[in-house]
């Protein structure tokens, strides 16, 4: 048996865009164990209820992280809508899941860039953000915001968006369509991908779900898991059926991510076809109290919404368990028995958001 | 409208998880909040208010298919409580978390960053 060493990777990786550490233990060239490292950049957000109000903390939400800014935003105000028993406007419902899909598609296709440039293919990464720049665009136009969109508010939404404008978005969702199957073909078919991800990094359906994986890395093992399908929201009144793997490996995390891309748009096409006319927003009277936690499906998995009020302005605790934190032991158990040189994709594969843990 | 929580004794938890974990749920979450629960050991004042004692309640979330399972477990803050990484060695995480935001003391934990996980230049900085 060779002998075992121990090589750090990270905080500062060129594949890591934020930080994590992993202390590799190796033998030869394999890895037979990975512990984890994180909090070099923990901000502390959730301790933030102290000094802003249950209203003022939806702005809170929103900046824990630049790519799932809206479902952070759309998860606290779902708890807190519960807390006070608010039915929110359909119409407001509907565009919390345009939205929503929209953030899907950007982030995916965020994703599909940064895969290629960690294995070196530079042309496709620049194709996959070439296309993302239309739903930034799309962003800016119904929102104001390319990055933090601060529509959502505690009761509905802070804008509408005009009928047309949801109608020219479906012609540029069409065309955007065309072009992530050209790049698609790219990821899926050529062989020097193929070569990188196709059997490496294997998760099987037990392990991810013991290991209380979630989102496209879970379910590319196999499990049909997607919260979407629990309707909240306006998701009850669209199709959404979990989009799976079988093989669990890095190949099928890629393929499941590409095939969400092609759901979001259908589910776009549907809620716009279906939204009704009417309000965005319905009055908010008094203060939260009791306690209660929501879940949605964000790009990279399941996230979590606790909060806990007393009947005051300022809510008691607000707990948000992002899908990277509960991927974190899913991606140190598929580390063992990799080469090292794996270990960037690896990590990669499941789409890791540090920002979001580091809330 | 509230979420279902069930109150568990700290001293049943880990027994709870491993049949939370027998009948096939996983563990989605924990999280630990502050509380303040009367002290047992002072008397009812002249009014009938009583004493209380700052307090942990740390709430452990668990899932199978789209069903969510809260438990509340409530002990005071110089209590320490066990790991349940027997039952979910995924829970190191968020043992270590409340550890080191909370100061939650926790025996046992599978892989135990002794308050380094958080690299917080305030210790313990959620308790006060």
């Amino acid at each position: 048996m060779a002998a075992k060493s121990v090589i750090p990777f990270g905080p500062q990786h060129p594949v890591l865009p934020e930080p994590i550490h992993l202390d590799l233990v190796m033998e030869d060239e394999h890895v037979v164990e990975a512990i984890p490292s994180i909090g070099f950049v923990h901000r502390g957000l959730e301790k933030l209820v102290e000094k802003k109000d249950f209203q003022e903390m939806v702005y809170v939400a929103e900046r824990i992280c630049g790519i799932c800014s809206l479902g952070h935003g759309l998860g606290y105000c779902d708890a807190v809508e519960h807390l006070m028993d608010l039915e929110i406007p359909e119409r407001a419902k509907f565009l919390r899941v345009i939205w929503s899909e929209m953030s899907r598609i950007h982030s995916h296709l965020l994703w599909l860039g940064l895969l290629a440039d960690a294995f070196g293919f530079e042309s496709l990464h620049m194709q996959a953000w070439r296309i993302r720049e239309q739903v930034l665009d799309m962003f800016e136009e119904s929102t104001g915001g390319r990055v933090i969109f601060s529509v959502m508010k505690i009761g509905g939404q802070r804008r509408d968006v005009p009928q047309d404008m949801l109608k020219s978005f479906l012609e540029r969702f069409e065309r955007m369509e065309e072009e992530v199957k050209v790049i698609a073909r790219t990821f899926m078919d050529d062989a020097a991908v193929q070569s990188r991800l196709k059997g490496i990094g294997v998760l099987s359906a037990d392990q991810a779900e013991a290991l209380g994986c979630t989102g496209p890395f879970l379910r590319a093992s196999g499990v049909a898991r997607d919260i979407r399908s629990t309707g909240y929201s306006a998701y009850g009144d669209v199709h959404v059926e979990p989009i799976t793997g079988t093989v669990g490996d890095s190949y099928a995390r890629c393929d499941v991510r590409i095939r969400e891309i092609f759901q979001s748009f259908e589910i776009i096409r549907e809620a716009v076809g279906k939204i009704p006319e009417g309000p965005v927003e319905v009055p908010v009277k008094g203060f939260p109290s009791g306690e209660y936690m929501t879940r949605i499906e964000q790009p990279r998995g399941e996230a979590l919404y606790y909060v806990k009020a007393n009947g005051k302005k300022f809510i008691e605790r607000m707990r948000v368990r992002t899908p990277t934190f509960a991927n974190l032991p899913g991606l140190v158990e598929m580390l063992k028995g990799c080469e090292l040189a794996d270990v960037p994709i690896l990590i990669l594969t499941i789409d890791p958001c540090i920002s979001c843990t580091e809330r | 409208m509230n979420m279902k929580i069930r109150d568990v004794d700290a001293n049943l938890i880990l027994d709870e998880s491993h049949q939370m974990q027998h009948e096939g749920y996983r563990l989605m979450q924990i999280c630990a909040t502050r509380a303040e629960i009367p002290d047992p050991s002072a008397a009812a004042g002249e009014g009938g208010e009583t004493a209380t004692i700052p307090a942990y309640e740390i709430i452990y979330t668990f899932g199978m298919g789209l069903l969510m399972e809260n438990l509340k477990v409530t002990i005071p803050q110089t209590q320490s409580i066990i790991s349940i990484t027997s039952a979910y060695p995924c829970a190191f995480l968020y043992e270590n978390e409340m550890h080191d935001l909370f100061g939650v003391e926790i025996r046992m934990i599978n892989l135990d960053y002794r308050g380094t996980l958080y690299r917080t230049s305030v210790k313990a900085p959620f308790k006060d």
